[in-house]
C-alpha cells in the first residue's frame, strides 16, 4: 500500500514528529511504501538542519534525512508555513525540499492513506 | 473508519468527541497522551468501557510502557505495537487523526 | 485510481489562539484549486472559527474570517456545523459569516465516514 503522512507538529516540543516517523518505519518494514511525508504548521521545524540535541537524545531531523535516503521517501516542507517560521533553503536539511501545499493534496490523491501526526 | 486520538480525556474532550461522533463499527486507537484513557481506574474507564458496545478500542502499547502503565490496561482494549498500527490503516478504507 | 476523492477537513480548534484555521483554510483553497470533492466539517471549538463580527485590530492579527465567504468562489459549498457543538456555544445559525448546513452528530459521523481523505490540523 502507498502510505502519505503529515506532521503538524515541530520536533522535540510535541511527540508527533516522533510518532510519524515511528509510523513510517513501521509501514516500510511491513512491505508497504511511504511514498511522501508533508511537513505543515510547526512541523516544518522538522526541516532545520542547525537542529543540535544533545548527543544522548535521538537526532529526530538526521533520522527523517536517513529515512529519505533509505527508502527514497519525498520529504516536503510546505513553503509558506516554512517562510513563516524561518525555514528556507540556506539551512534546509538533507532529502528535505520546500514546495506548495499542492503536494499535499497530491498525497491525498495518490495514496491510498493519508495519516496526520499533530497536536 | 480508523479513528486515532492523542490526547488524555481527563483535560480534553477530544476522545468524548470522537466516540460521540463516530459511527457504529469503527476502530478507535489511542496513542500517545490518549493512552491514559486506556487505564484500569481512570475516571474515563467507565465511558470507554460503554463505547465498547459499538466499537473496537485499541491502545498504542509503547506509548502507554512509556507512561508506566503498561501493565495498568484495562479490560478490553486490544494492545498494538507500531505495525499494528500501521495494520488497522490498511484494514480500515479511511483513517481520521482527531487532532 | 479516480484522481478525484472526497476530502474533508475537520476544524476543531478556535480560531487565533493557534494558527490552526487559519492555515487549515489555506489547505481548502489549494484543495479545491485541484477539482476535488471538498466539504468542511467544524466541531467543537472549530465552530468558533465561523462567528461574524471578528474585530481583529486589537490584536494587530489579520481577521481572515471573511475567507470562509470566498469559498463559494473556489466552488467550495459543502460546510457542515455540528449541531451539538453549535448549541453547546450559545451560537445559532445567525451566527455565522457564512451559510452552513447543521447536523447532528450522528449525520456527522457518517458523512466522515464517507470520505476518501480526512485532513483534520
Amino acid at each position: 500500500m502507498k502510505f502519505g503522512i503529515v506532521v503538524n507538529e515541530g520536533p522535540y516540543q510535541h511527540q508527533a514528529s516522533d510518532s510519524a516517523y515511528l509510523f513510517a518505519k513501521a509501514a516500510i518494514e511491513s512491505g508497504h511504501e511511504v511514498w511522501r511525508v508533508f511537513f505543515y504548521h510547526d512541523g516544518v521545524n522538522n526541516a532545520s538542519r542547525l537542529t543540535e540535541p544533545p548527543q544522548d537524545d535521538r537526532n529526530i531531523v538526521n533520522r527523517w534525512t536517513k529515512l529519505a535516503e533509505d527508502h527514497k521517501v519525498d520529504l516536503v516542507v510546505c513553503v509558506a508555513a516554512a517562510l513563516r517560521r524561518g525555514i528556507k533553503e540556506e539551512n534546509l536539511a538533507q532529502g528535505f525540499r520546500i514546495s506548495g501545499l499542492g503536494q499535499l493534496v497530491e498525497s491525498g490523491i495518490k495514496c491510498d492513506r493519508l495519516v496526520t501526526f499533530g497536536d | 473508519m480508523l479513528h486515532i486520538v492523542n490526547k488524555s480525556p481527563l483535560t480534553s474532550g477530544t476522545l468524548e468527541s470522537c466516540l460521540n461522533t463516530m459511527v457504529d463499527g469503527g476502530d478507535v486507537l489511542l496513542i500517545e497522551d490518549a493512552v491514559y484513557a486506556a487505564t484500569a481506574g481512570n475516571a474515563f474507564e467507565s465511558k470507554l468501557t460503554a463505547a465498547m458496545g459499538r466499537c473496537k478500542v485499541h491502545v498504542l502499547m509503547p506509548d502507554l510502557e512509556a507512561r508506566g502503565l503498561g501493565d495498568r490496561l484495562m479490560a478490553g482494549v486490544a494492545s498494538v505495537d507500531y505495525a499494528g498500527f500501521v495494520g488497522l490503516t490498511v484494514n480500515n478504507k479511511n483513517c481520521q487523526s482527531w487532532l | 485510481m479516480s484522481d478525484n476523492k472526497k476530502f474533508m477537513f475537520v476544524n476543531r480548534k478556535a480560531p487565533y489562539g493557534t494558527i490552526y484555521a487559519l492555515e487549515s483554510l489555506e489547505v481548502v483553497l489549494i484543495t479545491a484549486a485541484f477539482d476535488q470533492d471538498v466539504s468542511l466539517a467544524f466541531l467543537d471549538d472549530g465552530v468558533y472559527q465561523l462567528k461574524k463580527g471578528m474585530q481583529t485590530k486589537g490584536i494587530e492579527t489579520k481577521n481572515f474570517s471573511p475567507t470562509y465567504r470566498a469559498l463559494e468562489d473556489y466552488d467550495v459549498e459543502k460546510l457542515y456545523v455540528e449541531k451539538e457543538a453549535m448549541e453547546a456555544r450559545g451560537l445559532s445559525e445567525d451566527d455565522f459569516i457564512v451559510g452552513v448546513t447543521v447536523l447532528g452528530r450522528a449525520e456527522m459521523g457518517k458523512l466522515m465516514d464517507e470520505q476518501d481523505v480526512v485532513l483534520s490540523f
